[in-house]
């Protein structure tokens, strides 16, 4: 950390908090099940998805992928390819236009790139997968037939493949996310030799693929002008055209990206070659070109989550009580903007009198890694939380008791203190609602027919995280309706739910009479969807819009209503309009208000800083319970129940939250049991590339997910709110592996949890 | 969309109750017919290759994976999509119940998994087993969440909202 940070941060602490949002215990609409808005547009098939886009003229265009992970192409012959039927063009390194580096996704720059060179700029190879060369037709079947046709002959060089024969080159990033790679207190080998119990074990985990339904696509058209409008699965509208505007050199208002429905982001659906190449594609051929990825380009072209290898070691007197807590990490990545947070968890899940905490990185030669829902967090929690049960299991506790016996007074590493954290009272509902009580005691010992069973929990966890820099118009309409306004994402979250309620609550309206716009960048501008922090950073900056829209509205008060004269501090929003806080015969309805306009709008900018974390410890918190079920025979395992009990501040839509938490418990029971990208470490491919070979889970293995939210508010958040996205992830795959290992006695430290090595204790690396 | 050296047909399809013909590039799947020639880009592009069941619609009341299927062997033939199905004027009931349970999130794999769920409908009324019936010689199937699971799992979903899609299923179609 900077001298400039550290005087920062010790400036923030002495400041006083911000006042508590008198909307945190509002109820009118804040806190109702609403059915979500876009619902009929979603299930008649009326959303507008990018691939669905058809502009006059259209071509479409296919990627040709390298064959060698590293080196130089030696020869590439487009002859045949651009004779082919159809065929209106071929872009390759020889004839594509020049184009800057796209602006990577850091904290402080503001683009979403996660490759640092632009497509076809020289005859490099980077991975095995990049696109080589781009075939445009007149159709995608032209275009796909033509592009098996371009020739290419490589000088391939070594490549760095394969993580696991890597590890002994580790090295630690520069920093993680803005923070040390390494902290440490106290002499942590010393208490751990010295302690009474100790777990001392490493826990590894493959890549991962995010496998979004919706293939990434782009559809890109330059004006006579030279301006130029992308159509883009993204979920950062602003930072892709801050990314394509200064790789193509232009001004950021020649450049306008439309994004009205993403069919799953999970992390992934950031600024990749192909939207450069399709706007390379269509500046060459001169029209307006469509261009969307096929399954497999999805796994070799964009980023997934960086395999890690941890070693987790634990120290406990004799009381459970955590002497040491080493967690060294290793992941293996290609930037350090994306550096796989695995070390994250440790930092301010428990305390531990000494502790050694940290992550080193292996770059490898793939695709780079990208953010995947709970970066770090995800599979950092399960070597954490599989330690922990392991830890339990050896002192003899519940290992609910044993985190209550290591719960924090502050954040154990910051020192601050917290801004919320229920995470004992998470456990206690969830154990309730559960019946841990009844839950299996001896690993192995329940047995229903031909399946062990066995009961795992884990802690789950996620940083609260507020983006600055968003702005919101709030327009109201001569009818009385208000139209919000932010060029913010929607891929799934319930976005436009969520925010036409927040907005209804905060301008006293009833929800059918707000309406959410969103999906371009010619909207004010909001920040990425990311982080689980795009519902907070809204609704800050839609409390700023109605404030700034307050002075408009009492500037056309006129002098003979009840108004008259008041300042924005005297006013509310109630019962469609503007009333005297105080005296609710004062009051005027929008309609009133706007009179014989056609509409009134003013707009609201986040306060920039998030100064509020950086003096507490912010963070949601949460407790997975979960039933295993393991065939005796084949060891193939079953998830037959879930409950999650999550406290992620106050819940905006207990229905669609719930489905989020729901829909991360799933994709981290994916995690657990199935979901690995094969790499082959030969060439460097990854070989299970398709919707078949890499696997998620289906209906079959999905059971009832009970989602609990403690529904506490934080006092130092907009309404109370924390991010719901991610948090439901973490802890899911150590939930499972605990567990498993209540069911049948093997511990499986080697994600994922496969039945061969439930058979042969293999994964108890 | 002729071009010389591209072997063309013309394809006649009733397509949500309406005759409408194209003539088509022979490679071209039933999937793109419906999207980019028919302009019915409710049917999603998932994988191209059967893996995810986005593209499912009903041909002669059949569940299909429209990427699968070329569209000259759907000429003569009777295809359903999402649009047939219902629209937000007047959803069909299975449309309902997917808002009410929540059963989508994107909503990218939503179509598929409507179809595909009226489509099972009538297979269990028919009497076609699942690896999970019990009773394989009866005449009809009841729909129990077991029976609607396996059924559903041709289906992906990577948001995770199994549980309101076979809720869903479940009180229009279930035991």
């Amino acid at each position: 950390m900077s001298m400039m940070q550290r005087a920062t941060e010790a400036l923030n602490r002495t400041l006083p908090d911000r006042d508590v949002d008198p909307l945190t215990t509002a109820r009118r609409v804040v806190g109702q099940p609403v059915s979500r808005v876009d619902g009929p547009a979603k299930v008649t098939g009326g959303a507008a998805f990018t691939a669905d886009v058809d502009l006059p003229g259209m071509a479409f265009a296919s990627l040709v992928p390298s064959r060698i992970a590293r080196g130089r192409i030696r020869r590439i012959d487009v002859t045949r390819a651009a004779a082919a039927p159809g065929v209106i063009g071929v872009v390759t390194h020889d004839n594509a236009p020049r184009m800057d580096t796209p602006v990577l996704m850091t904290l402080t720059a503001k683009g979403c790139a996660f490759i640092d060179v632009a497509p076809l700029q020289d005859d490099v190879v980077r991975w095995n997968g990049q696109a080589v060369a781009v075939v445009v037709a007149e159709s995608q079947e032209c275009a796909d037939a033509a592009a098996h046709l371009v020739h290419v002959e490589y000088d391939a060089d070594a490549a760095r493949t394969s993580f696991g024969d890597l590890q002994s080159e580790a090295v630690f990033p520069a920093d993680v996310l803005g923070e040390p790679p390494e902290i440490t207190r106290g002499d942590v080998d010393g208490a751990l030799a010295g302690a009474a119990f100790v777990v001392d074990e490493v826990y590894s985990t493959p890549q991962h693929h995010h496998m979004a339904i919706e293939l990434h696509a782009t559809v890109a058209r330059w004006t006579p002008e030279g301006k130029l409008h992308v159509w883009d699965s993204t979920q950062a509208l602003v930072r892709t055209r801050h990314s394509l505007a200064h790789a193509m050199g232009l001004p950021e208002e020649d450049v306008t990206v439309t994004c009205r429905a993403v069919g799953g982001g999970f992390g992934n659906k950031t600024v990749w070659d192909h939207q450069l190449l399709c706007v390379a594609a269509a500046r060459v051929t001169g029209r307006p070109v469509r261009l969307a990825l096929r399954r497999k380009d999805a796994f070799r072209m964009t980023g997934g989550r960086a395999p890690s290898r941890q070693r987790v070691a634990l120290g406990a007197d004799a009381a459970g009580r955590l002497r040491a807590l080493v967690h060294d990490s290793v992941t293996g990545i290609v930037h350090e903007n994306s550096p796989e947070q695995v070390s994250v968890p440790a930092r301010h899940l428990y305390a531990a009198d000494t502790y050694r905490i940290g992550q080193k990185k292996v770059v490898l030669d793939v695709v780079p890694n990208a953010s995947m829902r709970a970066p770090g967090d995800s599979i950092g929690s399960f070597a954490l939380e599989s330690a922990i049960d392991e830890l339990a299991s050896r002192v003899g506790l519940d290992p609910i008791e044993l985190r209550r016996r290591n719960e924090p007074a502050v954040d154990p590493t910051d020192g601050t203190r917290f801004s919320k954290r229920h995470l004992i009272e998470a456990y206690r509902r969830g154990a309730e609602r559960f019946g841990w009580q009844e839950r299996n005691r001896v690993p192995g010992g329940q047995r229903d027919g031909r399946w062990l069973v066995g009961h795992g929990t884990a802690s789950a966890f996620y940083p609260y995280i507020r983006m600055p820099g968003g702005k919101v118009r709030i327009r109201i309409t001569a009818d009385g309706r208000a139209i919000v306004s932010a060029a913010a994402n929607d891929m799934g979250m319930g976005t436009e739910t969520v925010q036409v309620q927040q907005a209804a609550e905060r301008l006293g309206l009833p929800i059918d009479r707000v309406g959410f716009e969103f999906g371009d960048t010619t909207l004010p501008e909001s920040p990425i969807a990311a982080g689980s922090a795009q519902t907070a950073s809204l609704v800050i900056t839609v409390a700023a819009a109605a404030e700034e829209l307050k002075k408009v509205l009492l500037k056309r008060v006129p002098r003979r209503s009840a108004l008259y004269g008041l300042k924005p501090n005297d006013v509310v929003y109630r019962d469609g309009g503007l009333r005297h806080a105080g005296d609710p015969s004062r009051a005027a309805t929008f309609e009133e208000l706007v009179g014989e306009a056609e509409y009134v709008e003013a707009v609201g900018s986040s306060p920039m800083l998030p100064l509020e974390f950086m003096k507490y410890s912010m963070h949601g918190y949460g407790a997975h319970f979960c039933e295993v079920r393991v065939d005796a025979v084949t060891g193939e395992t079953r998830v037959s129940r879930w409950v999650a009990c999550i406290d992620a501040g106050r819940i905006i839509n207990p229905k669609t939250a719930a489905s989020q938490i729901r829909g991360a418990v799933i994709m981290g029971v994916g995690s657990a049991l199935m979901e690995e990208g094969l790499v082959d470490r030969r060439t460097g491919r990854t070989v299970n590339a398709s919707a078949a070979e890499y696997h998620v889970p289906v209906h079959a293995d999905v059971c009832d997910i009970d989602v609990i939210f403690l529904d506490l508010p934080d006092p130092l958040t907009p309404m109370g709110v924390h991010g719901v996205g991610e948090i439901g992830i973490v802890g899911v795959a150590a939930a499972v592996a605990n567990a498993v290992y209540n069911a049948t006695g093997v511990r499986v430290r080697d994600l994922p949890i496969t039945l061969d090595k439930i058979f042969t204790g293999s994964g108890a690396s | 969309m002729a071009h010389e050296g591209i072997s063309t047909a013309e394809v006649t399809v009733r397509v949500n109750g309406q005759s409408r013909s194209a003539d088509i590039d022979t490679r071209t799947s039933l999937l793109d017919l419906l999207r980019d020639r028919f302009r019915l880009t409710g049917t999603k592009w998932g994988c191209n290759q059967g893996g995810c069941g986005a593209c499912t619609v009903l041909v002669d009341d059949q569940r299909t994976l429209s990427c699968l299927m070329l569209a000259v062997q759907a000429d003569g033939r009777e295809v359903t999509t999402i649009e047939g199905l219902g629209d937000a004027a007047a959803l069909h009931r299975l449309q309902e119940a997917f808002i009410a349970h929540d059963g989508f999130q994107c909503g990218y794999c939503t179509a598929g998994q409507i179809c595909s769920g009226v489509a099972l409908a009538g297979e269990a009324a028919a009497g076609v087993p699942s690896v999970v019936t019990q009773d394989l010689r009866a005449e009809t199937v009841e729909l129990s969440v077991e029976e609607i699971r396996e059924r559903m799992s041709g289906n992906l979903c990577r948001c995770g909202a199994h549980n309101g899609i076979v809720a869903a299923v479940s009180e229009v179609y279930g035991s």
